[in-house]
């Protein structure tokens, strides 16, 4: 490669414009690579869930095919009861945790970034650090604290774990969301004599809507696809949620009815996918608030 | 007033003559009140599921199986001794850094690619590749146990194809060992992806600029611009990600359950089957705790990250 010269501009230009075009497609190629290969569980997913059983056993052809697509595995999981149980169980701590979650990290994280107290810095710290205590760690001396709450096999007592998982980082999102904004705003509140819960109402939560938002998602991705938890504290039908009733409910021994599993994983995750599709931008700008501000 | 018997133990009274500043002072007591009445909440779930149960973890770890004996660290003492607890902190290791490593590389070079195309295409893109991360992982990972089944594998039925023979993907250790980091990696790279895209979009254009002038080629500029710049982000997440990808449960439980032989157990799922299907809490506690050192290293690092981070955008 020789150095390009000062007269040849013209040159230089459409061999840049080449060499920026050459990149660009290169990176749709590799981009279209990473899909494909991302994709292939899901894929497979969906391509199992539309086989009959006997297709399934059957073993004749490629098992990334569907020979004779039916919505069997589907119709079967909407009209079990046990099925909707699950869905509906999940879906009430869901909503539970959400609320719950959102009031407790919307009130401290208003409290930490405008008011403070004594001893509120420490706070602030101890939260991020909770974030960072994963629930394998603490869900056997939880056994016992649950234990004694009598809420072993009672869904509850997810309602009241679950909130300890998504409010140390909603919390985190929020301070960060409350201290961007500007202090005049609510200052010239507190002159025209608004108690401090008017100025959380009427504008910090309005203003901070995206980071609402964002903390909002996290929280419900939390209770929606906790495993460990529920695995641990229930072990009858009518109290377990999606994650763990599935595999408990649809793998009888060794008898997996794949069809049906993969059916269900697809009906569960839709929630999760359908929030995503609408929401994601307001969650990737949360989760990367720290990191792009600046 | 009211809410004067409401003030925290320690607050000085107001020792100034003047009435205004005398009621300017207990206007701030009354805020710093409803400040900490705000956070109670908080403070009172944090406190009794996460730092008294973390405290609990460790007197539960200390005593014998019918928790009626203190046997101090007779417990840890007993695990390191077996063989399969030797496994499980071999395993966890290799798990956690292995993933990490090929997470953050996947996830770079991902975050590159994207960084390199249009916005409006952008979206589109990594909505696609963020699919992994969206699924709730205990699900996605029932797919990988069904395109890993020994008789009806999908990716076997790929091999033959090719006329290779059939690979018991979950039944030998080292294979096992490998698809549970596979299936880490594919959950955890869009992750990655994400935080390192957001990074590079706030590198100023004009250092590349200013490299370019000086005749820095893009491997120099990689090394020289990039990654100083992405520094801080690259190091949070890297021991983030250690953090949860250490501490990890879903995957291996539902892809092998720690078989074959205990040979992909690692400490979470370890401590779930000695503490609660075994019925030997204080064993299962000790077990868990071992995670400790490695998780409290990697959180002071992410701390002072975080706050080094801060502290940047503040100036």
């Amino acid at each position: 490669m020789s150095a390009t010269t000062a007269d040849s501009h013209v040159f230089r230009k459409t061999s840049l414009h080449r060499q920026r075009l050459w990149a660009l497609w290169g990176s749709y190629a590799a981009l279209a690579v990473f899909v494909v290969i991302f994709l292939v569980p899901p894929f497979y997913t969906i391509v199992t869930s539309l086989k009959s059983s006997a297709e399934i056993s059957a073993q004749s052809g490629s098992p990334w095919m569907v020979n004779h697509p039916t919505l069997d595995n589907f119709w079967y999981l909407i009209t079990y009861p046990n099925f909707q149980t699950y869905y509906l169980n999940s879906a009430m701590i869901t909503v539970v945790t959400v609320a719950v979650s959102m009031t407790i990290s919307v009130m401290a994280a208003f409290s930490l970034s405008r008011m403070g107290f004594w001893g509120s810095q420490t706070l602030s710290t101890g939260v991020f650090l909770t974030y960072l205590v994963p629930p394998s760690l603490l869900f056997i001396p939880l056994f016992q604290i649950v234990g004694w709450m009598g809420l072993i096999n009672n869904i509850w007592c997810l309602a009241l774990l679950y909130p300890t998982l998504a409010v140390p980082f909603c919390t985190w999102i929020m301070i960060g969301y409350f201290s961007s904004i500007p202090k005049e705003l609510d200052e010239a509140a507190l002159i025209d004599g608004a108690s401090y819960v008017q100025i959380l109402l009427k504008i910090f939560i309005p203003v901070a809507m995206p980071g609402i938002i964002a903390a909002t998602i996290f929280a419900f991705t939390v209770a929606w696809g906790a495993f460990l938890y529920p695995l641990a504290y229930l072990y009858t039908s009518n109290q377990m949620v999606l994650t763990v009733g599935i595999i408990s409910d649809l793998i009888r021994g060794d008898v997996f009815q794949w069809g049906k599993i993969m059916a269900a994983c697809l009906l569960a995750s839709l929630p999760p996918i359908v929030i995503y599709a609408f929401l994601m931008d307001y969650y990737v700008a949360g989760l990367t608030a720290g990191a792009t501000k600046g | 007033m009211a809410d004067g018997t409401t003030i925290p133990v320690g607050m000085t009274p107001a020792r100034s003559n003047a009435g205004g500043s005398s009621s300017m002072k207990r206007f701030a007591n009354r805020k710093s009140t409803t400040a900490f009445l705000l956070c109670l909440p908080l403070i009172l779930l944090v406190g009794c599921f996460v730092v008294y149960p973390a405290f609990y973890a460790i007197y539960l770890s200390m005593l014998n199986k019918k928790m009626t004996a203190f046997v101090g660290l007779g417990n840890f003492a007993f695990l390191l001794k077996r063989h399969t607890f030797q496994l499980v902190i071999f395993q966890s290791c290799l798990f956690a850094i292995t993933a990490v490593v090929l997470k953050a590389f996947f996830g770079f070079i991902l975050a590159h690619l994207m960084h390199n195309i249009p916005g409006t295409t952008q979206k589109i893109w990594r909505g696609l590749l963020l699919v992994p991360w969206v699924i709730p992982l205990a699900l996605s990972t029932l797919t990988w146990w069904w395109m890993f089944d020994p008789s009806y594998s999908a990716f076997n039925w790929i091999l033959n194809q090719f006329g290779l023979d059939n690979v018991p993907w979950l039944g030998v250790g080292w294979i096992a060992r490998l698809c549970t980091i596979t299936v880490n990696v594919w959950f955890g790279t869009p992750f990655f992806m994400i935080m390192y895209l957001a990074a590079l979009k706030s590198v100023p254009e004009q250092l590349y600029e200013a490299a370019s002038i000086d005749g820095a080629n893009a491997r120099q500029k990689l090394f020289f611009v990039t990654l100083p710049m992405m520094r801080n982000i690259i190091s949070i997440t890297v021991l983030f990600s250690l953090i949860v990808t250490f501490a990890d449960f879903d995957i291996v439980r539902i892809l092998t359950s720690g078989g074959p032989q205990d040979q992909t157990h690692v400490f979470a799922t370890y401590a779930f089957q000695i503490g609660i299907q075994s019925g030997d809490i204080p064993l299962g506690a000790a077990d868990s705790l071992f995670m400790f050192p490695i998780l409290a290293f990697a959180a002071f690092f992410v701390l002072r990250g975080v706050t080094q981070r801060t502290k940047e955008i503040a100036a």
